[in-house]
């Protein structure tokens, strides 16, 4: 058995994914722009925690980790189909996605 | 495989699939009825079920059914037949009267069942998506109106966020307790004297998803907008189905795998319960919407229900499920008067069109204003029950000082629960509203009963509550 994380350990596998957490949370609260780069951060959270589960799963022997994995991508897929959905409804309303125009609503 | 620990969830989502079905077939425009119909039949069979269904672990660990499973799902399914007879009138003036609605109440309600039997972290982010996702739909459901498909775009964004912070905390679980089974976790946290900080971190990342579905302050940023701005039969669905199976994820996790560790995760369970509570109480007193205002009770009554999870015993747990229950039913009781709020065929919000209700309505007003009452936690009605069993428990537990918190805000939130009863009766009136449709006067009405004749049911009521905590003690 050679398999990559014998070789190299877990800790690169877990800092990219901390990596790519701390991408996707500061991608949805610092970008004003565009509601579209929101629908990528939120994928890219849901992703990293994806990798943490097949590191882990490889590193332990116990597969329960990789079928979750398998559970999450659906999830992401129907999710981010829902994302689109709600963003073109609301570009129907408003004409435009920018961040800072959602604010009909305050208080 | 005792695959019929499930079948209330099977029978559900078959039924789910039927309906879309008989939907698609029927004329365009004239299917909601009878798809409303058909779910409000189907989620009474599927209540039946779990009444009946046995006790037991299935599909190899991952569900989980037991007395606290079946008490959640019942309440969890009155909740969403509740606020599926409120839209049936609503539906139609807001012209969101299509088959898919009904439906997609369903899917989330047996979203929230999966996660009320979860027995298994991957069951519990599955079971809490598809509850999630639906509801994020049925937010934009009304998509002419600009504010609906913000508040859609709103939750969609924070809802998503929590949900990956929720995933990202259990894939640190699993690394390292090495498993996702609540059993196994339970083992691991009970076996280990210190515990590794990845678990911890993934433990807290757990909660702070689990607090956002519940508005609970600091994760409340949300609710305002979102209850706002939805469509307020989806409001009132909202502030009911999902917050239930939260709370029984919540409540299960704590009490089962992370029990043992009880001393960690209690202060942090305290200040999130005391905060909510204060806040609720404060930030609802400027609110000149209705809407919002019911958005900060919300937050408030989700943080007097916390506290009997903070006591973390067996007498607190019943406590918060005696108040769930109680705020179930007050709470789609007082939607069914905010859904009721219309003039000349338009529905309107603001507390001030409420004014001069009690001469052009007095039976809606009063039944007001026994929720508003109720809430507030005036003695004899529903919500004083609910509060008396969480303060108890807490001062049983030694938490004095949240219980103080907790009784000195609802004094404050008594305020603005009492301010709208004097608008209704007192104030100079508003041009009325328009005639309320039978089936919202029919909920008023019936919860108004509950209500105020709750007294009689606090004895079968607790007992199960009761029992449903010890199950979960076991």
């Amino acid at each position: 058995m050679n398999s990559p994380i014998e070789a190299i350990g877990l800790t690169p596998y877990l800092s990219i994914g901390a990596i790519l957490l701390v991408l996707g949370v500061f991608g949805i609260f610092l970008n004003r722009k565009n509601v579209i780069i929101i629908l990528m951060s939120i994928e890219l959270i849901l992703l990293s925690a994806n990798i943490n589960f097949v590191a882990f799963s490889a590193a332990t022997g116990d597969l329960s980790g990789q079928v979750m994995t398998l559970f999450v991508l659906t999830i992401a897929a129907a999710e981010s189909a829902i994302g689109l959905a709600i963003v073109t409804v609301y570009f129907r309303n408003r004409g435009s996605i920018e961040v800072d125009d959602i604010t009909m609503m305050k208080g | 495989m005792n695959w019929t620990l499930a079948l209330p969830e099977i029978v559900l989502a078959l039924s789910g699939l039927v309906i879309l079905l008989a939907g698609v077939m029927q004329k365009r425009g004239q299917a909601f009825f009878s798809c409303t119909m058909m779910t409000l039949f189907a989620l009474v069979v599927t209540a039946a079920l779990v009444v009946l269904s046995p006790d037991g672990t299935g599909y190899s660990h991952v569900f989980i059914n037991d007395g606290f499973a079946r008490f959640m799902k019942v309440l969890a399914l009155a909740g969403a037949a509740l606020s599926l007879v409120l839209g049936i009138g609503y539906a139609r003036e807001m012209e969101i009267d299509k088959f898919e609605f009904p439906v997609l109440v369903l899917f989330s309600t047996l979203g929230a069942m999966i996660m009320a039997s979860s027995g298994n972290l991957m069951t519990l982010f599955v079971g809490l998506e598809l509850s999630s996702l639906s509801i994020y739909i049925l937010c934009a459901f009304a998509r002419d109106q600009v504010t609906a498909a913000e508040a859609g775009l709103k939750y969609f964004v924070l809802g998503s966020l929590a949900s990956g912070i929720l995933l990202y905390g259990i894939s640190l679980a699993y690394g390292f307790a090495g498993t996702l089974d609540y059993a196994g976790l339970q083992q691991a946290v009970r076996g280990s004297a210190v515990l590794p900080a990845g678990l911890m971190v993934g433990i807290v990342f757990v909660l702070v998803g689990l607090c956002f579905k519940l508005s609970m302050v600091p994760f409340h940023m949300w609710t305002p907008d979102v209850y706002q701005g939805a469509p307020t039969s989806v409001t009132a669905y909202m502030a009911g189905a999902p917050k239930i199976a939260a709370f029984a994820v919540l409540l299960r996790v704590m009490a089962g795998p992370f029990g043992s560790m009880a001393h960690q995760w209690q202060l942090l369970i305290e200040v999130v319960s005391a905060a909510s509570m204060v806040f609720g109480a404060l930030a609802a007193i400027p609110q000149g919407n209705i809407k919002r205002l019911m958005a900060y009770s919300s937050i408030g009554h989700m943080g007097y229900a916390m506290i009997g999870l903070a006591a973390g015993t067996t007498e607190g747990t019943r406590g918060t499920l005696v108040y769930l229950v109680t705020y179930l039913f007050m709470n789609v009781g007082a939607f069914a008067g905010i859904v009721a709020m219309r003039r000349k065929g338009r529905a309107v919000s603001r507390i001030s069109d409420l004014a001069g209700l009690g001469r052009s309505d007095p039976g809606m007003a009063l039944a007001m204003a026994v929720f508003m009452f109720s809430m507030a936690g005036a003695p004899p009605l529903a919500g004083f029950f609910g509060k008396l069993m969480v303060f108890y428990a807490a001062i049983n537990a030694q938490l004095y000082g949240l219980a103080a918190i907790g009784i000195i805000s609802s004094v404050i939130g008594a305020y603005y629960y009492i301010r709208i009863v004097k608008i209704m009766f007192f104030d100079a009136a508003a041009p009325a509203l328009d005639r309320a449709p039978v089936s919202v006067s029919f909920v008023s009405a019936g919860m108004g009963l509950v209500t105020v004749f709750f007294i009689v049911a606090l004895g079968p009521v607790a007992t199960a509550a009761q029992a449903a905590a010890a199950a979960l003690f076991r």
